[in-house]
């Protein structure tokens, strides 16, 4: 348990002066820079405009799509990393039971192939 | 205090501000952000338990992709979050009420919770000894042996949540030109060019 904590001091170090590095630069930026606001610096550029719309709109709901059937392959492959980890100790039934479940989703992959949900148009 | 007491804190106190900024941020992708800032400092908790799959886990799946979606959602939806906020006021009794209840049954359970006298013992004899096994495999020797079934509906989930979001979303229009790999491959250039000669003044 202690080992396993302690190879992940590095990351905790990392983090650290992660954290203390971005508070430096934002206070040395607070106080050292010379600070002379305008209105002017904030507009739009002289030969800009200002926005007419929001930003936010409608748009097509096969993005939503997209990322949803990424978000499953990500669950089924999240699934495979302890069946491989353990896949000399794991037995017939493990290793049956993990290729039922790839089967399953193998058709539901089928399924969206067939339906050309995976094209762009 | 150690090492691991300090970054616990640090991590607990990360995941405590991170809720309550998602709850009372008035912009909401910041509070998306303060979403993910608990997701990963409880990665950071799980990681402290010994648990290393499912911190990692948790950084890929929730931060990777969940939070991503709701980043898209938030930035990109047509809502008028203006007009929403107006109109919380009116909705505010009722919501409270219906709090009061959740908070009145989360005490009622919690209240009367107890352990059965052999829960610690069946939990205690279930796991491999993770002194000596590595905690992935251990989760790999569980998942797909004892909890075989849970495991096959899972992947039924998956399998529904596929297809339902295919069924929900997926409209084909007609008359766009598509992707077609194989054609666009077999495509010859000579059939596909052809040279006319234009006479002045006449046109084709």
């Amino acid at each position: 348990m202690d080992e396993l904590l302690r190879e992940y001091l590095p990351i905790v170090v990392f983090l650290g002066v992660a954290i203390g590095l971005g508070l430096v630069l934002l206070a040395a930026a607070a106080v050292a820079a010379v600070q002379n606001p305008d209105p002017e610096k904030v507009s739009a550029y002289e030969c800009g405009f200002n926005a007419f719309d929001d930003a936010r709109m409608k748009f097509d709901v096969r993005f939503y799509l997209v990322a949803i059937l990424f978000i499953i392959f990500d669950l089924e492959v999240a699934f495979l990393f302890p069946w491989a980890v353990a896949f000399k100790d794991i037995g017939d039934v493990g290793f049956w039971s993990m290729m039922v479940f790839l089967a399953v989703l193998t058709v539901g992959f089928a399924y969206e192939w067939k339906k050309g949900a995976l094209e762009w148009e | 205090m150690t090492v691991p007491a300090i970054a616990f804190y640090c991590f607990a106190a990360g995941v405590l501000a991170g809720g309550l900024f998602t709850v009372i941020s008035r912009h909401p992708v910041h509070s998306v952000l303060w979403l993910i800032l608990a997701f990963l400092s409880s990665a950071g908790l799980f990681v402290l338990l010994g648990a290393e799959f499912v911190a990692m886990l948790l950084v890929i799946v929730y931060v990777g992709a969940v939070a991503v979606l709701f980043l898209f959602v938030v930035m990109m939806l047509d809502v008028d979050f203006a007009q929403l906020r107006a109109e919380m006021a009116k909705y505010l009794p009722l919501s409270l009420m219906i709090a009061i209840v959740l908070l009145m049954q989360l005490a009622l359970a919690f209240g009367s919770w107890s352990f059965a006298p052999e829960a610690e013992d069946l939990r205690a004899n279930i796991a491999p000894p993770l002194e000596e096994t590595h905690n992935t495999a251990a989760l790999g020797l569980l998942i797909y042996d004892d909890y075989i079934l849970l495991f096959q509906l899972s992947g039924l989930i998956l399998l529904v949540a596929m297809i339902g979001a295919i069924v929900l979303t997926l409209r084909h229009k007609e008359g766009i030109k598509r992707q077609d790999v194989l054609s666009q491959m077999y495509r010859d250039p000579a059939e596909a060019l052809e040279i006319k000669d234009v006479k002045p003044g006449q046109g084709l």
